[in-house]
């Protein structure tokens, strides 16, 4: 079987990958890394964060990578001062939206969104914050969510649905008020679909979801989704 | 609810009818409101499982719209817009006032079940912002007085 390939240029670099590929693992297969903090290989693309965000010659409109499909004769710009501005807001309005304090949080110095704002240098949030008070739910017998720390990108809901199989996880309401539930919106415990297989507390970019008395450091695990792709599809790597 | 009630019936129809398909999902919960006048949550679950979709999807579809209510609506019920010319001319404002009289959270009822508070995201009236619905009454321009003295006089007559 042969697959059409597809040339184009990635920050100046000429690349040729398959027909149908995303700018995000196009660029991240030729070593230019893109932030992304809802992308998650193995998982289908959510296109949610904003934050691969990335120019394309001949379009004044910013794409997001992780959903644009490469096409021949692509020209891609991954890294500029706007794309760093942009980036640097969507990053500070996720820490204004919900109660954010690195401080207290399970995942301190384990957190993709903290070390993302280190990155771009975000050392202060221009927004006025929310300080929600959300529920937090510990009913399960080690998995507890902490809904003032979900930036809502749903890796949890699509590893439980496309990974586990089970969709015990879903978004209930929309915009600033959406969050992740359980079934009909039951406590954790008493969800009857949840296998506690603990996969949404390892792809968990922040400290949202966690697994009670085990240090973060041990619990992430985001390479779990692509791993486990690559094994049903017997591609033994590892 | 039971099998044999005749709403369920009639909606059993109408999942038949859609042929149990999920992109009917919206179809059905509307048919289901219109027949039980709000949805709790053994009909979302029956709707989940005649339909083959996750309870947390249905549920998450149900919670989208404001349209959908997951609890038994008061027999009266103040409907305020939230969209944004209403809520820039203080729509919130008066609702808060509401709230604040009867002692209720938007999306509850009352206890005795006399008065729910419900929120839209825009009805339309954009022109005769800020608009509250009282029953099924749309009061244009609306201030505090005007929206407590409407449900105290809706209050009053049941």
């Amino acid at each position: 079987m042969t697959t059409t390939t597809v040339t184009l240029k990635i920050d100046g670099l000429e690349v040729t990958v398959p027909e149908g590929t995303m700018i995000l693992k196009a660029a991240k297969d030729n070593g230019i890394i893109i932030p992304t903090l809802c992308n998650l290989e193995g998982l289908s693309p959510y296109g949610g964060c904003r934050l691969c965000l990335v120019e394309i010659s001949g379009s004044p409109k910013l794409f997001p990578a992780c959903i644009t499909p490469v096409s021949s004769g692509m020209e891609v710009t991954t890294k500029s001062e706007r794309l760093t501005e942009y980036r640097r807001m969507a990053v500070q309005m996720l820490l204004a939206e919900r109660t954010h304090i690195c401080s207290v949080c399970v995942a301190n110095d384990h957190c993709e969104l903290q070390s993302l704002a280190n990155q771009l240098g975000v050392d202060h949030v221009l927004f006025e914050r929310k300080w929600t008070n959300l529920e937090i739910d510990s009913s399960h017998d080690f998995l507890v969510i902490d809904r003032n720390r979900c930036i809502l990108c749903t890796r949890c809901i699509r590893v439980c649905d496309e990974i586990e199989g089970v969709h015990t996880l879903d978004l209930k309401l929309r915009g600033k008020d959406s969050q992740v539930i359980m079934d009909l919106d039951e406590h954790w415990g008493s969800s009857c679909s949840c296998t506690s297989c603990r996969k949404c507390a390892k792809v968990c970019p922040v400290g949202a979801i966690y697994i009670e008395g085990e240090p973060v450091s041990h619990t992430k695990h985001k390479d779990i989704a692509e791993f486990i792709t690559e094994r049903r599809q017997r591609k033994w790597k590892r | 609810m039971s099998k044999d009630d005749s709403r369920r019936v009639i909606l059993e129809k109408v999942m038949r009818d859609h042929g149990y398909q999920e992109s009917a999902l919206l179809e059905i919960l509307h048919k289901a409101q219109e027949l039980y006048g709000y949805l709790d949550k053994e009909l979302l679950m029956d709707i989940s499982g005649s339909l083959n979709l996750p309870p947390s999807h249905v549920f998450g579809v149900a919670t989208f719209y404001s349209f959908f209510k997951l609890k038994r609506p008061g027999q009266h019920v103040v409907t305020g817009c939230m969209g944004t010319a209403c809520y820039v001319k203080g729509a919130d404002e008066i609702m808060q006032a509401v709230e604040r009289e009867y002692n209720i959270k938007r999306g509850e009822a009352t206890p005795d079940g006399k008065l729910s508070l419900l929120v839209t995201r825009c009805i339309g009236a954009c022109a005769m912002a800020p608009t509250i619905i009282v029953d099924d009454e749309v009061i244009a321009k609306a201030t505090k007085e005007i929206v407590l003295q409407k449900i105290k006089q809706v209050l009053g007559g049941t």
